[in-house]
């Protein structure tokens, strides 16, 4: 089974009624996914910290929330983060595409890369790292533990991840 | 009439409906002139009161209206093309648009000058947009909220404040009530 239904059974599995996506390249496929499900309502948002609102009110309407971006959005959405959703306990599993590890054609990219856990762990968000393909096995574990805990909870996944760009 | 004045004047038409109020002096005066279990009050996050109040209508039934000030729109404005994008007969979007920034000293704001945020939302491709004098809002939320379609207002009212108080209510006690009247 390729990564991308392993990412969608698992949403599937969890009940994730609203997604709301920022395209990247490596998310390319399972945001095509999303588009084509019935289980899901699917919200492209211009930016993330946008999506946030969004998932927040869906969440207050009954669906399980989730938002897939890149890794660069954490710097647009902290203060989403703060006074909105941890503030507020919303749930929201966030599905990260993480530019600029090992194997990044783009220099730019490694820039937002060596700050990504760093402001993770700053914003004390539980975060897990995906770099070998059966590493996606824990994700309906992770999906349930973000709505059990009621916090967002990061997701990043890597370039060996989506086997290269 | 300034935007405490218009909300007076939409009270008997809101007060038991879901509402969605953005940051600041909005959520204050409704907390002040109407606090209601159905009113989501924003305690932060300026600009994302309308991508909530979207979201909200998108995920269940009832009719939504997201208060929101030009100053936040222009924050957000990306969420003009989502809303006119993903339109859903529950949502309504009141722009009370003073032209100033009211929470923080009424500076003035770009709306305020050159920038008609009625035609921003219908150039993103909003089919139902109405701009009206602040005395006409309540007569153009009642008709929105009569319709099945996503309405957005610009109701354009003049600068100024009254004075209240911050709300000291607990952002999850804001967050359980309200959603305990969203499923009610």
């Amino acid at each position: 089974m390729s990564v991308n239904d392993v990412i969608m059974d698992a949403m599937i599995e969890n009940k994730v009624g609203f997604v709301t996506t920022v395209p990247c390249k490596q998310l390319a496929g399972v945001i095509e996914k999303i588009e084509q499900s019935d289980a899901m309502i699917h919200v492209p948002s211009n930016r993330e910290d946008e999506g946030m609102g969004l998932c927040a009110g869906a969440f207050m309407g009954g669906r399980r929330p989730a938002i897939i971006m890149q890794n660069t959005a954490i710097g647009v959405t902290i203060n989403a983060l703060a006074t909105l959703i941890q503030y507020y306990r919303i749930p929201l599993p966030m599905l990260i595409s993480y530019r600029g590890e090992i194997g990044e054609p783009v220099a730019c990219q490694v820039e937002m890369a060596v700050h990504t856990k760093a402001l993770l762990d700053r914003m004390a968000i539980p975060t897990y790292h995906f770099h070998e393909e059966e590493d996606a096995d824990e994700l309906p574990a992770i999906l349930n533990h973000a709505y059990m805990a009621r916090k967002p909870v990061a997701v990043l996944m890597d370039a060996a991840f989506w086997k290269g760009y | 009439m300034i935007r405490s004045d218009v909300l007076k004047t939409l009270i008997p038409l809101i007060s038991d409906e879901l509402v969605v109020t953005n940051i600041g002096l909005p959520s204050q005066e409704m907390h002040l002139l109407d606090d209601q279990p159905t009113n989501f009050y924003m305690l932060g996050t300026m600009g994302l009161a309308s991508s909530i109040g979207l979201g909200l209508a998108m995920a269940q039934p009832k009719k939504v209206i997201a208060i929101d000030g030009d100053g936040s729109v222009l924050m957000n404005l990306g969420t003009l093309p989502t809303i006119a994008n993903n339109q859903v007969p529950n949502f309504i979007l009141l722009i009370i648009d003073n032209g100033s920034y009211g929470s923080t000293g009424d500076q003035t704001t770009y709306a305020g000058m050159r920038t008609s945020l009625a035609d921003v939302a219908r150039a993103c491709g909003c089919d139902h947009v109405v701009e009206c004098a602040a005395e006409d809002t309540a007569a153009a939320v009642k008709d929105a909220l009569a319709a099945e379609q996503t309405t957005v207002i610009v109701s354009k009212c003049e600068s100024g404040n009254i004075k209240v108080p911050v709300i000291e209510l607990d952002p999850v006690m804001i967050k359980e009530r309200f959603m305990a009247s969203v499923a009610g």
